[in-house]
C-alpha cells in the first residue's frame, strides 16, 4: 500500500515537470492558435542544453535553469521566424507541416550532434527519507523548480505590462491591436516564452532520467495530454493537470509495463478531447 | 468516363514500364531499387487521399502498412496460407480496424486529428510489441518454405514484384477514380470546409469513415507483400514513424490534392533519399534535409511541384489531375 | 394555405445564455416569411435550430409534414430545406461549378455527378455567373460569393430557402438585383424564410414578418401590421409611419 503511495507522490514531483511542458505548449495554442509541433524538439536541446552546461560549468545544475531559460527565449524567437510568423491565421494543415518541419530538422540536427545514445546529466542533490523510501533530491527540486518558474509566469501575465498585452492578444487579436498592442511582437515574445518553458522542462528532466535526442517526444505527448486535460486559458492550469498526470502514472506504474503507458495517455488524449473539450479548468481547446 | 482521361492511360503506361525495364534485362538491382519507389508511390497516394482530398492530416499512415505486414506475415507464416489470399485478408482487416479507429478519431477535427493519428501509431506498436502471437519485440520470421508455393525465393521475388506494380496502378487509379466522382467532390468539400459542406447535404461522418478506411487496404496490402519478400517484421520496422514522416513530405513535395502528384513527389524524394543514404557525409543529415526541403515546400510552393506547373502551364490541369 | 413548415415552443440555451426563448410560428407555402429583430435577438440560432446545426433544448420542428427535431443539417437539406450563412463560406479553391455541383449532388435530388453539372450549370445561369463558372471561388467580390451561396443553395432543388442578411455588405444596385432573384425563386416555387437588416428590402418582399427580440417571438404578421405594433416599434424600428416612408422610397 505506501509502495503505491510513495509512487503518487514521486510521480507528483515528475508531474510538475509535465505541467511545466505543457505550459509552454498551452501558452502558445492560446495565444496564437498555433499547435507547436516542435515541442518535443525543443524539450530534447533542453535536456542537451543541460548536460552541455553543466559539463562547461559544472555548477548545481538548477542554478544552470537560468541559463537554459535564456537559450531556450532565444531559440523560440529564432523558431518562431523560420516557422511560425507567417502560418498565423493560415490553414491548419500548414502550420502543422510548418512546426513539423522545423521538429524533423532539428532531431535531424541533434542526431547528427549527439547520435541516439543516452545521455544523463550527473548531478544529485541529497534526498529525503521517510521510513523505507526516499525521496531523491532531484526529483524535489525539479518540482520546485517547476513551481517557481509557473508562479514568474504567472506574476509576469498578471502584474507587468507585457503581460497583460500578451493575455490581451490571446483574448481577442483585433481588439488588442486597436488598442495600441503591436501583436507581431507579442506573438513573438509569447511564443519565445513557450519555447523557454519547454526547455527549462527538458533541462529538468535531464536531471532526473537518462535521456537521448528522441525522448523529447514522450514529454510531447504528455504535454498534449495535459493541455487538453486542462483546457486552455489559465497556465496555473496546466501545471497543476501535469501533476494529476504524474499522480496518475504513479498510482499506475507499479502494476503494469512501462511501454503501455503512451498507450493509456493516448486513450486518455483521445477521451478527453471527445468528451471534455473544455478541459477541467479552462475554455476549449478547440 | 475514366477511360477517356489521358491520365487513366499514362498511369497504366507508367505500370508497364515499371514492368518491362527490370524485367528484359533480368536487372534484379533496378527491380531493388523500383519496388521502393513503387511503395512510396502506394503510401504516397493513399495518403493523399486523406491529406489532399479531404484536408485530414494523417501523421500515422505508416501504421496501416506495418499492421498489414504483420497479418500478411502472421498468415502465410504461422497459418500457412498462400500469398494473395493472406495479402487480400490483411487489406481487409486492416481496413476495418482503421474503421473501428475512425469512427472514433475521425470526430476530432484538424489539429487534433493529426496528434490522434500519432497516438493510433504508438499506440498499435505497443500494442504489437507485448503481442505474444506475433513474436512481440523481436517479430517473426518467414522460413524458407514459406516461398515453395510460389516456386521458390527467386520466383517469388518477381512475383512480389509485379503484384506490388499491380497494387501502384491500383492506387493511382483509385486516386483518379475517387477525384472524378461524386464522393470525391463531398471530400473536397469537406476539405474546404467541413461545416459548410454538412450544410450543403454532405454527410462528412461517414464520408471520412470511409476514405480513412479505404486509405488503409491498399497500404495494408502493400505491406503484407513486402514484408514477406523481406522474409522478416519486427515493431520498429514496421512502424517506422519516419516513413510516414517522409510519406508526407514526398506528397507535399509532388503535390498535394492531384494524382500525379502523389506518383512524383514520391518518385523524386525516392531518388534523393537513396543518393542521401548512400553518400557518406551526407547522410547522417537525412532528416534534417528531408524537414528544410518541406518548411520550403510548405513556406513558399504548398501546391508542390504539380502546382507549379498548374501555374506555368494551365492547360496541363486537363491531362494531369 | 398550407404550413411548410411549423416551429413550436423551441427553446435554446448557450450556459447561462437564453439564445432562443419559446418560440413558435408557421411558415406557409409559397410565401416569403421575413425574420427581423435586433443584433443579438437570436435570429441566425434560430436558423441554425431549424436546419440543424444546434439541437433544441425543447420543442419541435416540422417541415413539409414530417419531423425534423435534432436532425443533422445533411439529413434535412435531403428533405429540401437549403440555406445561406450570414458569412458566405465558399469552397474557395474549387470552380463556382464545382461548388454549384456539390450543393446539387447532395440536395433533394442526389443526382449522381454528369445530371449534377448540368443543374450547377442552369443554376448559375439563373443567378447571372455562368460566364465564370470555371473561375475558383476565391476570385469573387462579396456580391459574386453570396449569389454563389444563394445558387449552391438552390442547386439543392430545396422547397424552403432561409437566405441569412443575403443582402449585407451589398452596394444599392446589388441589392436591387438580389431582391428581384428572391422574388424569382419565390416565383419558382420556393419558400423563403429571410432573415434582413435591410429594412426596406424585407418590408417590401416579406408578406408576412417574424420579429424576434431577445430570443423572444415579439411579433408575426404582414408588414403594415408589424410596424404598427408597438413593442416591435420600441425594440427596433422608432417610427410608426415608416413602412409608408419607406415604401415610397424602394428602388424601381
Amino acid at each position: 500500500m505506501s509502495g503505491i503511495l510513495a509512487s503518487m507522490i514521486d510521480g507528483l514531483l515528475i508531474g510538475s515537470v509535465y505541467g511545466l511542458a505543457a505550459m509552454g505548449l498551452s501558452l502558445i495554442w492560446g495565444v496564437m492558435d498555433v499547435i507547436n509541433l516542435t515541442h518535443g524538439s525543443m524539450i530534447a536541446l533542453g535536456m542537451f542544453g543541460m548536460y552541455m552546461l553543466f559539463h562547461a560549468l559544472a555548477v548545481n545544475a538548477y542554478i544552470l535553469l537560468v541559463p537554459a531559460i535564456i537559450g531556450g527565449l532565444i531559440l523560440g524567437t529564432i523558431v518562431y521566424w523560420l516557422s511560425v510568423n507567417w502560418v498565423i491565421d493560415r490553414p491548419i494543415l500548414m502550420s502543422l507541416l510548418s512546426t513539423f518541419a522545423v521538429n524533423m530538422m532539428v532531431i535531424g540536427i541533434g542526431t547528427a550532434i549527439w547520435s541516439t545514445s543516452p545521455y544523463n546529466v550527473n548531478f544529485s542533490l541529497p534526498g529525503i527519507t521517510v521510513g523505507a523510501y526516499t525521496f531523491t533530491g532531484n526529483h524535489m527540486a525539479a518540482a520546485v523548480s517547476a513551481f517557481v518558474i509557473a508562479l514568474l509566469l504567472q506574476f509576469f501575465l498578471y502584474r507587468t505590462r507585457a503581460g497583460k498585452a500578451i493575455r490581451a492578444v490571446a483574448d481577442n487579436r483585433d481588439a488588442a491591436e486597436l488598442m495600441g498592442i503591436s501583436s507581431t511582437r507579442v506573438l513573438m515574445v509569447a511564443f519565445a516564452i513557450g519555447i523557454a518553458l519547454a526547455v527549462a522542462s527538458g533541462a529538468l528532466v535531464s536531471t532526473l532520467f537518462p535521456f537521448t535526442i528522441l525522448s523529447g517526444s514522450t514529454y510531447q505527448l504528455k504535454s498534449f495530454v495535459v493541455t487538453v486535460l486542462a483546457g486552455l486559458g489559465k497556465p496555473f492550469g496546466a501545471l497543476l493537470a501535469g501533476v494529476l498526470l504524474g499522480l496518475l502514472e504513479g498510482a499506475v506504474s507499479p502494476f503494469i509495463a512501462v511501454s503501455w503507458i503512451p498507450l493509456i495517455e493516448f486513450g486518455l488524449f483521445v477521451v478527453v478531447l471527445i468528451v471534455f473539450p473544455r478541459g477541467i479548468f479552462g475554455r476549449a481547446t478547440a | 468516363m475514366i477511360l477517356r482521361r489521358p491520365l487513366f492511360w499514362l498511369i497504366l503506361v507508367l505500370a508497364a514500364l515499371f514492368v518491362w525495364l527490370p524485367l528484359r534485362s533480368n536487372n534484379v538491382a533496378l527491380r531493388e531499387d523500383l519496388i521502393l519507389v513503387a511503395v512510396a508511390i502506394i503510401l504516397t497516394s493513399n495518403l493523399n487521399l486523406m491529406i489532399g482530398y479531404t484536408g485530414y492530416v494523417n501523421f500515422g499512415h505508416i501504421v496501416f502498412y506495418g499492421l498489414g505486414g504483420y497479418v500478411g506475415v502472421y498468415l502465410m507464416t504461422v497459418r500457412s496460407w498462400h500469398l494473395i489470399p493472406a495479402a487480400l485478408t490483411s487489406g481487409v482487416v486492416v481496413s476495418l480496424l482503421a474503421l473501428l479507429f475512425g469512427l472514433g478519431i475521425l470526430r476530432l477535427r484538424g489539429a487534433y486529428f493529426a496528434l490522434a493519428t500519432i497516438g493510433v501509431l504508438v499506440a498499435v506498436q505497443a500494442f504489437v510489441s507485448n503481442f505474444e502471437s506475433w513474436g512481440r519485440s523481436t517479430g517473426m520470421y518467414v522460413s524458407f518454405e514459406s516461398y515453395a508455393p510460389l516456386g521458390g525465393p527467386k520466383h517469388a521475388l518477381w512475383t512480389t514484384y509485379y503484384l506490388i506494380i499491380a497494387i501502384m496502378a491500383l492506387s493511382l487509379l483509385l486516386s483518379l477514380g475517387i477525384k472524378l466522382s461524386k464522393f470525391g467532390l463531398g471530400l473536397f468539400a469537406i476539405r474546404e470546409d467541413e461545416d459548410a459542406a454538412i450544410v450543403l447535404g454532405v454527410n462528412a461522418t461517414v464520408f471520412k469513415a470511409i476514405i480513412y478506411s479505404v486509405s488503409a487496404f491498399l497500404p495494408a496490402v502493400a505491406g503484407s507483400l513486402m514484408f514477406f519478400k523481406n522474409g522478416m517484421i519486427d515493431p520498429s520496422i514496421a512502424f517506422e514513424y519516419m516513413l510516414s514522416l517522409e510519406g508526407i513530405v514526398m506528397l507535399m513535395l509532388g503535390g498535394q490534392g492531384t494524382v500525379a502528384g502523389a506518383a512524383l513527389g514520391a518518385g523524386l524524394y525516392e531518388r534523393l533519399r537513396s543518393y542521401l543514404l548512400t553518400s557518406p557525409r551526407l547522410s547522417e543529415f537525412h532528416l534534417v534535409i528531408a524537414g528544410a526541403l518541406l518548411l520550403l515546400v510548405v513556406r513558399f510552393a504548398p501546391g508542390g511541384v504539380i502546382g507549379w506547373l498548374y501555374r506555368l502551364l494551365p492547360r496541363s490541369h486537363e491531362v494531369i489531375e | 394555405m398550407t404550413a411548410l413548415l411549423e416551429v413550436r415552443g423551441v427553446t435554446k440555451h448557450f450556459g447561462g445564455l437564453l439564445a432562443v426563448a419559446d418560440v413558435s410560428f408557421t411558415l406557409n407555402e409559397g410565401e416569403i416569411l421575413g425574420l427581423i429583430g435586433p443584433n443579438g435577438a437570436g435570429k441566425t440560432t434560430l436558423f441554425n435550430l431549424v436546419n440543424g446545426v444546434y439541437k433544441s433544448d425543447t420543442g419541435t420542428i416540422t417541415f413539409a409534414g414530417k419531423d425534423i427535431t435534432g436532425r443533422s443539417p445533411d439529413q434535412v437539406v435531403h428533405l429540401g430545406l437549403a440555406r445561406t450563412h450570414q458569412i458566405v463560406r465558399p469552397l474557395n479553391n474549387m470552380s463556382l461549378l464545382e461548388n454549384v455541383t456539390v450543393g446539387a449532388c447532395f440536395g433533394r435530388d442526389y443526382q449522381s455527378i454528369r445530371p449534377a453539372r448540368v443543374t450547377a450549370l442552369d443554376v448559375l445561369k439563373r443567378v447571372g455567373l455562368a460566364d465564370r463558372a470555371n473561375s475558383p471561388a476565391s476570385s469573387l467580390t462579396l456580391a459574386g460569393k453570396k449569389r454563389l451561396e444563394v445558387a449552391r443553395a438552390l442547386a439543392a432543388k430545396p422547397k424552403l430557402l432561409l437566405l441569412d442578411e443575403v443582402l449585407a455588405g451589398l452596394n444599392p444596385t446589388e441589392i436591387a438585383l438580389m431582391i428581384s432573384l428572391v422574388r424569382s425563386i419565390r416565383d419558382s416555387g420556393v419558400s423563403v424564410f429571410m432573415i434582413e437588416h435591410v429594412m426596406q428590402a424585407i418590408m417590401n418582399l416579406s408578406d408576412r414578418i417574424v420579429v424576434l427580440n431577445l430570443g423572444r417571438k415579439i411579433a408575426e404578421a404582414p408588414p403594415a401590421e408589424v410596424v404598427k405594433n408597438s413593442d416591435v416599434v420600441e425594440a427596433y424600428l422608432g417610427f410608426p409611419d415608416i413602412v409608408d416612408k419607406l415604401r415610397g422610397a424602394q428602388p424601381q
